[in-house]
């Protein structure tokens, strides 16, 4: 568009012929900025999306020859019953993650108040988002653990049995949303006391003169005014809960057989320790074409609100 | 810890270590990560260095598990000139992708199969060589005599109703007949290889872990049967599947538990204040079958790619000479293959020594002698029969699915 307008402009001073660079810098200059990301996504991101797509098609063993089979992995996987411990533990990540907003923002309004300390407060809360996932894996699997694990200590003290949430099939995937969701807290947290310091005093100051309080007080007033945080919230939960992998991995490998196994993790153990790449890759894609539904849903809300 | 973060380190390291051999330089990747296999093999490595001197030997060390994986990273790209190994199915693996070299002449020029009668046949296919074994080692239960005792057993049980009966007597006792950490569900394999064999033998065994007999066939569930003999009644310990093998060793060595199904590798864990209480008995006769014994062996092999191996060739025939496997094997606490080699005075090592010499015949372990992908299901379905008994045709009915898509070729 630039360089349509500038163009005649050249073309009326002959004399001074100016550069290609001159004449093209409006295109240019945003199109070579932007060429490092572009060949980066395409070659990370893009590339390997579509070939774990085509290796979908195949049974490869990750060495010997690749055989071209169509949809049969597709076929076998809804028809394996591992598939569908995995997707339902997923649904359950998904749904119980949803209680991290709730929990921060809980969190969040009572630690909002001006206190001496409350900064050393504020940050012992947030103190588990900053360590690294594998640690919360590890310090939770200690926990849980049957023999020496505190959750006994304390079962035992007030006359309830032991238990070993880790090598149960009903307790497992609990127990490890339960260790996920400490520091997903943490963040959601943080996010919303950002967000209560930008709510408006003005607001309260005038719902209070007309004699608001309490619950309504925060269901009317401050909450919609949250609603950025609330929306961050809830997106970067959600896609921590789908991409849940790190926790499984560490904590239970998957088990008891399977049980707490969820897509990321049936993947990487069916490509990596089955050597089934081509399964593995139609789990992958299942997975990928799932995150796409929320990702468009996603979009929309985010268009529909921009229009608005 | 996880297999997850092994994996991931190993394989950052693979990528940055396995590379580059100029001439003249032997790369070595072993698999011998724990503090004292690891000290001996470096010693060993000097002695060859020394023997030597125009051999540059570049060793790396990588944590087992995650070992099993990046192998065969290394094997079809960049490949190292030495790697560690097991023998049987899981070399044939690469053997049938022509990833390993032929080392028939360095058994030839060294009189192997006359050295190792006992472990050639488990590096030999199609009558050509593939590696070299260097220790294998028994399994066997090991117990504590002084619970024994207490729970009034006078002597190691050597049938399954003698065994039925030493289990029901530690339990009134007050402990946890037997130790398990089924987690990295490896463990359960070797429960269900000795029963396998005790109860159907070896031919049926074998033709099992070839995918010849389907998981739903009647051997398979009497094994599951008598299997079930031991879970039922709770022998086993409690929330096993909460442990690894090392999680679960303390049980043991505190006297919560008496008995442990396990390799020979479990000795030099002993500590020293119940070493003595420790002793060791043969997996107990069941059906009339001669005595099979699992035994695992532990290999060397050229990869097909290697880039040097004309010396990893006089690498591997150090490793057949008797006197560095006496050294190798006095360090590891195994067996050495050789058999001019002598095997160290330790009296654990000694009476496995005795067993497998009169062994009707050797397998090398569950997940060794079948499909990888097929044994990782295996052990699964293995440790939830263990914990939920009643669902043993479900998990058998599934098993055999599974069988048949990975031997359908």
């Amino acid at each position: 568009m630039d360089a349509i307008m500038t163009s005649p402009v050249s073309l009326s001073r002959p004399a001074v012929q100016r550069s290609f660079w001159r004449r093209h810098e409006k295109t240019l200059a945003p199109a070579m900025f932007l060429s490092p990301a572009l060949f980066a996504f395409l070659l990370f991101v893009v590339w390997p999306i579509l070939s774990s797509v085509w290796i979908s098609f195949h049974e490869w063993d990750g060495l010997g020859p690749k055989i071209f089979i169509g949809l049969d992995n597709y076929r076998e996987l809804f028809s394996d019953d591992k598939f569908y411990v995995a997707l339902v533990n997923n649904i359950k990540w998904l749904i119980l993650y949803l209680l991290a907003p709730v929990g921060g923002l809980i969190i969040a309004l009572f630690l909002n108040q001006q206190m001496p300390g409350m900064r050393l407060i504020k940050a012992l809360f947030f103190f588990p988002f900053v360590i690294s996932q594998v640690v919360v894996g590890v310090i939770f699997s200690w926990f849980y653990d049957p023999n020496f694990g505190l959750l006994n200590v304390v079962l035992n003290a007030v006359g309830l049995p032991s238990i070993a949430p880790l090598g149960d099939e009903h307790m497992v995937t609990y127990a490890i949303i339960v260790a996920g969701l400490w520091p997903q807290i943490a963040y959601c947290m943080i996010l919303y006391l950002t967000g209560l310091n930008n709510v408006n005093p003005e607001l309260i100051e005038a719902a209070r003169m007309d004699g608001c309080k309490g619950f309504p007080m925060f269901w009317n007033i401050i909450l919609p005014q949250l609603r950025p945080a609330t929306f961050i919230a809830v997106v970067v939960t959600v896609i921590g809960a789908l991409r849940s992998f790190d926790l499984v991995a560490i904590m239970t490998n998957g088990g008891p057989y399977d049980s707490s196994t969820v897509l990321g993790y049936f993947m990487y153990e069916q490509a990596i320790f089955a050597y089934r790449m081509g399964y593995g890759a139609a789990i992958a894609t299942v997975l990928f074409l799932i995150m796409d539904i929320y990702i468009a849903f996603f979009l929309v809300s985010m268009l529909r609100k921009e229009a608005e | 810890m996880s297999k997850f973060l092994r994996f991931a380190t190993t394989a950052f390291f693979a990528v940055s270590l396995s590379t580059t051999a100029l001439a003249g330089t032997l790369v070595i990747n072993s698999d011998q990560s724990d503090p004292a296999p690891r000290k001996g093999m470096e010693a060993l490595i000097e002695k060859f260095k020394k023997e030597n001197p125009d051999i540059d030997v570049k060793l790396n060390v990588f944590d087992k598990e995650s070992y099993k994986t990046s192998i065969r990273t290394w094997l079809s790209g960049e490949s190292p000139d030495v790697v560690y190994w097991y023998a049987g199915e899981r070399m044939k693996f690469f053997v049938d992708r022509k990833l390993f070299e032929d080392v028939s002449d360095v058994w030839a020029a060294n009189k192997g199969a006359e050295a190792m009668p006992s472990t050639v046949g488990s590096v030999t296919v199609d009558g050509k060589q593939y590696g070299v074994p260097y220790t294998y080692y028994n399994w066997g239960i090991y117990y504590r005599k002084d619970l024994f005792e207490k729970a009034g057993i006078q002597q190691p049980p050597k049938t399954w109703a003698e065994f039925l009966d030493a289990c029901a007597k530690l339990k009134a006792s007050g402990v946890a007949p037997i130790v398990i950490g089924s987690k990295a569900l490896w463990p359960t394999a070797g429960w269900f290889d000795y029963l396998n064999l005790r109860v159907n033998g070896m031919d049926y065994h074998m033709k099992l872990m070839a995918g010849q007999v389907p998981y739903t066939d009647k051997g398979v569930k009497d094994v599951f049967d008598k299997w079930a003999e031991l879970i039922r009644p709770g022998y086993f310990i409690e929330n096993h599947a909460s442990y690894t093998w090392q999680e679960s060793q303390p049980l043991f060595y505190q006297g919560k538990g008496a008995m442990y199904l396990i390799g020979n590798f479990i000795t030099p864990e002993f500590p020293a204040d119940v070493r003595d209480k420790m002793d060791f008995f043969q997996f107990p006769k069941i059906a009339d079958q001669p005595m099979y014994e699992d035994a695992p062996t532990d290999t060397v092999h050229i990869p097909a790619r290697a880039k040097n191996k004309v010396d990893a060739k006089k690498f591997l025939a150090f490793y057949m000479r008797p006197d560095v496997q006496t050294e190798l094997n006095s360090v590891l606490r195994q067996i050495p293959t050789n058999k001019d080699a002598k095997p160290s005075d330790d009296r654990f090592l000694q009476a496995g020594y005795k067993m497998l010499s009169a062994a009707a015949g050797t397998a090398q372990f569950y997940d060794r002698d079948t499909d990888p992908s097929l044994a990782q299901e295996g052990m699964k379905a293995f440790q939830e029969f263990m914990i939920i008994p009643d669902r043993g045709d479900e998990i058998l009915t599934r098993l055999e699915a599974r069988r048949k898509q990975v031997f359908k070729q």
